[in-house]
């Protein structure tokens, strides 16, 4: 029976020569992932159960990025359990402030994730690795903790829904564009318990820093992962940054899909998601006029260094409308470095725009921009569920950078036209 | 096993932002979690419920983050049951591992009325509304999955099986 690339991933990590849709199946995971929201439920209930070994120390990674630099003492508390056990199990991979930053830019870009893998993370954007051809996907802390005593997670193996995106992108449309349209055509819920496949001629030229910010919201249309074939874009990008060994599976002609949608490219402008939820989509053209109060350039959908650049590009020489917060969060340590190497920081702080410390911060509210009732924000970030970044009544609209960038400059949801015209 | 409880009625999508908000999560105890369950969506809840009491919701209950304080903040404040038309699926694995049961069952949310007294067997899948006189058939859990339920979750039960 042909088989889809991730139903081979899921057979290779069960033992099994074949599974179909609907089929339960215990897998081995090459990489389990939890961080200062999730794991320490996991940990408390590990000491509850008096485990004392954990199945191997090397493939687990605990990464405090949620409210960290620690925002109150209650969080400062929750770190300090991630890294006592990190300590008193001697994880390799346990990094502290300082040395990471957002879980799902670090591990891609620390080669930690590889083709042909399957990851479970205590997150749900842990679906983000899909962009390097692995199965990965969230759970919560209980997966977690019986992940770090066994090795292994159950699954149901997802039936599958291809995306072919044909022809050309229009300038200024990206990765967030491409997932928010695919979001807005399917509904939230439109890929529940599905993966989502990513082809066509737009995804075989799509960077792969694209690619993961396509991968890392599959989770926004109920998906339980997004996958793109590993091709050279992906042995190009982990090139260098691992030396442990990786597989690289392809969809079969022949295999099954439970649905197959077609679109192209050109027909795409860049893309807003309105409130209160990540399917509420319009182009920009019809968005209309929306004054806004902050933006916030960042987080694990859209944090990295093309994404930054393309902010650069639109803020350079210019400044931030009056009375708006620009807040730029670049999502490693190495991205931040990189940023200041090439003196886009300088660009940001020259447009009068806030450059923080890599964190998840204010995309789930947490902290480093979070808003008051009737606040309205342009965010890079992947949710815009009521009260996502702060009061219940305030509101925020998803984009790329490139809309995040011009609208902080006109103080209104704009276009990146609208302010290189 | 059987649960009687009185329903309370949700619509769409209600997310993990607004059955435990972010702004909460520096903490995973349960009843500080539980003091601000749906506070983002219904103020009034945490006082309106009481022990026993089953939430019904519609469509992908429970998407967005995989944040357990959200069944873990549900099972806290009372709630003994969620039936809803479907479940996000980390939300569905999280209820089930900390043993809160959950089913799917599309009639029983379109019929069932807000404080309507509701009966569960979880062994058959039987949803009763005894308000309305009404039966509604939800695939039941296989026996394994009931011991779970019964035991508290996943860990315990892992647990209890592991010492046999």
């Amino acid at each position: 029976m042909e088989m889809t690339i991730t139903e081979k991933i899921m057979a290779a990590h069960a033992g099994v020569s074949e599974v179909s849709p609907g089929q339960l199946i215990n897998a081995k995971l090459d990489l389990i992932l939890g961080n200062d929201i999730t794991a320490p439920i996991a940990i408390r209930e590990l000491e509850r159960l008096g485990v004392k070994r954990l199945f191997d120390p090397d493939k687990i990674v605990l990464i405090p990025d949620h409210f960290t630099p620690n925002k109150d003492i209650k969080s400062a508390e929750q770190c300090q359990i991630l890294r006592q056990f990190a300590r008193s199990h001697q994880l390799r991979h346990y990094y502290e402030v300082g040395r990471a930053g957002i879980e799902h830019a670090f591990l891609p870009e620390q080669g930690m994730v590889l083709p042909g893998d399957a990851i479970i993370g205590a997150d749900s954007h842990t679906c983000t690795y899909g962009a390097l051809g692995a199965f990965a996907t969230g759970v919560g802390s209980t997966d977690l903790a019986a992940a770090m005593i066994s090795g292994e997670a159950w699954f149901k193996v997802p039936e599958s829904i291809k995306f072919m995106f044909s022809g050309k992108l229009r300038r200024w449309v990206g990765g967030k564009d491409l997932i928010l349209y695919t979001i807005g055509k399917i509904g939230v819920d439109g890929a529940l318990y599905k993966s989502m496949e990513f082809c066509g001629e737009v995804i075989d030229r799509l960077p792969m820093e694209d690619r993961l910010t396509m991968a890392n919201m599959a989770v926004e249309a109920g998906a339980k992962s997004g996958i793109f074939a590993p091709d050279e874009i992906t042995l190009d990008y982990i090139k260098g940054r691992s030396s442990r060994p990786y597989k690289l599976f392809q969809s079969e002609p022949g295999a099954h899909y439970a649905e197959t949608f077609e679109w192209k490219g050109q027909d795409i402008e860049p893309q807003v998601a309105l409130p209160h939820l990540p399917d509420r989509v319009k182009p920009i053209s019809e968005v209309g006029e929306v004054a806004i109060d902050q933006v916030v350039i960042g987080s694990c959908t859209n944090g990295r260094i093309s994404d930054l650049r393309i902010a650069a590009q639109i803020l350079e020489g210019r400044k931030v409308a009056p009375f708006l917060r620009l807040i730029i969060i670049p999502a490693t340590q190495s991205i931040y470095r990189q940023a200041l190497k090439e003196g886009l920081l300088d660009i940001f702080l020259e447009a009068e725009g806030l450059v923080s410390a890599p964190t998840c911060g204010p995309c789930m509210g947490g902290h480093m921009g979070v808003l008051a009732a009737g606040e309205r924000a342009v965010s890079t970030t992947n949710r815009n569920f009521v009260g996502r970044m702060g009061h219940p009544k305030s509101e925020v609209y998803l984009t790329g950078p490139a809309v995040a960038a011009a609208s902080a400059i006109l103080g209104r949801i704009a276009s990146p036209e609208e302010v290189l015209a | 096993m059987t649960i009687k409880g009185r329903a309370l009625k949700f619509g769409d999508n209600v997310n993990t932002d607004v059955i435990i908000p972010a702004r909460y999560l520096n903490t995973s105890d349960p009843s500080e979690l539980a003091a601000h369950c749906m506070e983002d969506l219904d103020p009034t809840f945490v006082e309106r419920v009481e022990r026993g009491d089953i939430v019904v919701g519609g469509r992908n209950f429970g998407c967005g983050s995989s944040r357990e304080h959200a069944p873990i903040a549900l099972k806290a404040a009372g709630v003994s049951c969620i039936i809803a038309k479907s479940f996000a699926r980390i939300f569905f694995r999280n209820a089930l591992n900390i043993g809160l049961p959950i089913l799917e069952c599309p009639e029983a949310v379109n019929s069932i009325q807000e404080g309507d007294k509701i009966e569960i067997e979880l062994n058959s899948g039987w949803i009763k509304d005894l308000s309305s006189r009404k039966a509604f058939s939800a695939q039941p859990f296989p026996p394994f999955m009931q011991d779970l339920i019964a035991e508290g979750g996943l860990l315990a039960y892992a647990s209890k099986r592991g010492g046999k």
